[in-house]
């Protein structure tokens, strides 16, 4: 009798002591540099208090960690904090009864949280229509301008003038195939670049609907004559060999840094790359754009990813998420993450601190991306937020490689593209009624 | 004819004991998952499971109301024929020279088994690298010496000839045992008493071995077309990813984009109810037809 009891007590000892840190799951897909990262964000936080305990677990690219995330918790096993791609966010936001929003777990921990200290171009693309921002923004990136210092200056350019137009890259092109080189201009991240961040940039729609934060009945618009010019031009510039594609995705990336490209399209998360790897004067500069468009330059559009969280946990977990959000947004901390990694600091604060710090000084065209962000957003620039982004950006790229494999016009390529990513917008908005 | 001697046993459940290991995993690995797929084929559901609906057929009739992915269909056809017949018509040529070989012959054996053990992505990852525009080694050494200009990523044929090649490559070792083994179970004495007869090698080939591999050779034809059905996923998932376009979007990689990559489970449990009665309806067809002219 005694040994139960002894027993008893020392499991009840046991089970309390392990419960005196409420542990909270983190799944993530950062690899290489930027698993370190988030590893020292979750030891700097864990280090910083005894209540809480954050586990960072790898679970594959953006895609197989979503659909992880989609299996475990159909399984009742999801994690309490998930980092999902900019692409995933309308999904996200639909599955109502699958997470729970940020707001509102900020709100219930009685973490003081107030979303307008977060750079516009960002919350704005996490926030739903009823202004409640629904996920943590975390890894923020966008698309900008690289280009190869040396091979400007032997192609009797400029090194120090990025071209800012997309008339004065075509010259540029021109001028650096006439002087020897293969592949003048390249780009990661067709749709991303040429049709999403090129829509806003130009202050001009993606898609109806405010690019689908009015409601799910969006569909896509770029047919138009801006959209057609610029398909045009890039179909012109593929078929003189100013333009040469290297396939999807990043796959482009090393394409510039091995010096085979000259000029590149890209994130400003690829900085992280380049810096390491060129061995070339190289220049950061904001996206190019048409000078004679109204609006034009707007704002580019954001990706990366952010942090959901997911529904169907304990309290006393929710109130370690938000422990743990409240530390992520700190100045300091974010400060250090954005100049780690080369995302954006996604709070002014963090933004203003990092530039007292003369790090932009230091390391010139850091600042690209973020003044390219920080401009009051119009309803057509906000962002773009579909429902099954993932196939529609897919059904883009399948559709304007015709484009540069020579088979269909810009013309033709655009409007298929539009007319089969409509028909999965179409089935977004019946699956979510 | 001699009569034939059979053991009969007695026990009811003997048999079904003896039976009941692979049934179970039959059924957990092949009935239970497909059973699901029939019942997802008729639900559209949203991708946390939060919303399930009953669709009936309409995810079958999105499906072939859809031309990218009838021509998805077309694309499998060419791809697998080329796999199948390639692939055979190599490995019989090789475990032909093989079978001759006298000196050495273990270390072209072993050679020509080791692709075997490559995983499919590795295979594909290989081969990728090698045809990779401008950098890889093939493809440098192509332009650079016959200015041949390879890019897989925007010219069709050229990815079709990547994926074929490395799917091929990766089967030719399977193919090559069951040649060089039914080569070798071929009575010495028959080729021996053609060459007798004054019978050259390729008259041997044609008149003896190869209608007594037949056997070997529809038996692989079955799995060939299977292989190139489904296992060459991972080889396309590494090298094109189904581009350009969609020009090498096989089924298999298609059920991948829409139901992983896209969350629409519905539509992809769909195709693969179409793809499971695509390949049931094709070896139905080898064994009634193809296999009337199998010598055995």
């Amino acid at each position: 009798m005694k040994l139960k009891i002894a027993t008893l007590a020392l499991g009840t000892a046991l089970s309390f002591s392990a419960q005196a840190q409420t542990e909270v799951q983190w799944w993530h897909s950062m690899t290489g540099g930027l698993n370190e990262w988030v590893n020292d964000l979750a030891k700097g936080y864990n280090d910083s208090q005894k209540d809480f305990r954050v586990v960072p677990t790898y679970k594959g690219n953006y895609d197989e960690s979503m659909t992880t995330a989609m299996a475990a918790f159909r399984a009742g096993n999801a994690p309490h904090i998930l980092q999902v791609f900019e692409v995933g966010t309308a999904t996200m936001m639909a599955a109502k009864g699958a997470i729970k929003p940020v707001g509102e777990v900020m709100k219930q921990a009685g973490v003081p949280f107030d979303p307008k200290a977060y750079v516009p171009a960002v919350a704005g693309y996490y926030t739903a229509p009823n202004g409640e921002m629904m996920s943590f923004p975390f890894n923020s990136s966008t698309t900008i301008f690289y280009y190869n210092k040396d091979a400007f200056k032997a192609a009797g350019l400029d090194p120090n003038k990025a071209p800012s137009t997309w008339p004065e890259v075509t010259l540029a092109a021109a001028k650096l195939k006439a002087s020897g080189h293969k592949c003048p201009y390249t780009s990661s991240w067709v749709s991303w670049v040429h049709l999403e961040s090129f829509s806003t940039w130009h202050n001009t729609l993606f898609a109806t609907q405010n690019n689908g934060f009015g409601g799910t009945g969006t569909r896509l618009a770029f047919n138009s004559p801006l959209h057609l010019r610029h398909f045009d031009n890039l179909a012109n510039m593929s078929k003189q060999g100013l333009f040469v594609y290297k396939g999807r995705a990043s796959v482009a990336v090393p394409s510039f840094v091995s010096g085979e490209c000259a000029m590149f399209t890209g994130s400003s998360g690829s900085y992280a790359d380049v810096s390491k790897g060129a061995k070339f004067a190289y220049g950061l500069a904001p996206l190019p754009y048409y000078p004679d468009v109204d609006g034009a330059p707007q704002n580019t559009v954001i990706g990366g990813a952010s942090l959901w969280v997911m529904a169907g946990k304990k309290p006393a977990e929710y109130k370690g998420v938000a422990d743990f959000f409240k530390y992520l947004s700190s100045p300091e901390i974010q400060s250090a993450s954005h100049k780690r990694t080369g995302y954006l600091p996604i709070t002014m604060a963090a933004y203003q601190l990092t530039e007292k710090s003369g790090f932009y000084k230091e390391k010139p065209g850091t600042d690209v991306a973020v003044t390219q962000m920080i401009r009051k957003t119009t309803d057509k620039s906000r962002g773009i937020r579909l429902g099954n982004f993932v196939q529609i950006r897919n059904i883009i790229d399948e559709e304007t490689e015709a484009i540069w494999a020579g088979k269909k016009g810009a013309k033709e390529a655009l409007e298929t593209a539009m007319k089969r990513g409509n028909e999965q917008l179409e089935k977004f908005e019946k699956a979510n009624k | 004819m001699a009569a034939e001697k059979r053991v009969f046993f007695q026990s009811t459940w003997l048999p079904w004991a003896l039976l009941a290991p692979q049934l179970v995993i039959v059924s957990v690995f092949f009935f239970w998952p497909a059973g699901q797929a029939l019942v997802q084929s008729l639900q559209e559901q949203d991708a946390f499971g939060l919303s399930v609906n009953w669709v009936g057929l309409d995810n079958f009739k999105t499906l072939l109301s859809d031309s990218a992915y009838l021509e998805s269909f077309k694309t499998t056809a060419v791809f697998s024929i080329l796999v199948a017949v390639l692939g055979i018509a190599l490995s019989l040529g090789l475990a032909v020279f093989a079978d001759r070989i006298v000196r050495g012959a273990l270390a072209y054996r072993t050679m020509l088994i080791v692709p075997y053990a490559v995983a499919p992505a590795v295979a594909g990852v290989l081969w990728v690298f090698m045809f990779s525009p401008s950098i890889g080694v093939v493809s440098y050494a192509l332009s650079h010496s016959i200015g041949f200009e390879w890019n897989h990523l925007l010219n069709s044929t050229h990815a079709m000839a990547l994926i074929v090649t490395a799917a091929v490559w990766k089967q030719i070792s399977y193919n090559f045992l069951f040649f060089l083994a039914g080569m070798q179970s071929i009575p010495k004495s028959l080729i021996e008493a053609a060459a007798m007869d004054g019978a050259r090698p390729w008259r041997r080939f044609w008149t003896i071995q190869f209608p007594l591999l037949s056997p070997t050779t529809f038996f692989l034809l079955v799995i060939n077309m299977v292989y190139a059905f489904f296992d060459t996923f991972a080889i396309i998932d590494a090298t094109t990813h189904g581009g350009p376009g969609r020009d090498t979007v096989i089924l298999v990689y298609k059920v991948y984009q829409d139901g992983f990559k896209g969350g629409d489970i519905g539509g992809a449990a769909a195709q693969s109810v179409i793809l499971m009665l695509v390949v049931v309806a094709m070896t139905v067809f080898q064994f009634r037809y193809i296999e009337k002219k199998v010598n055995y």
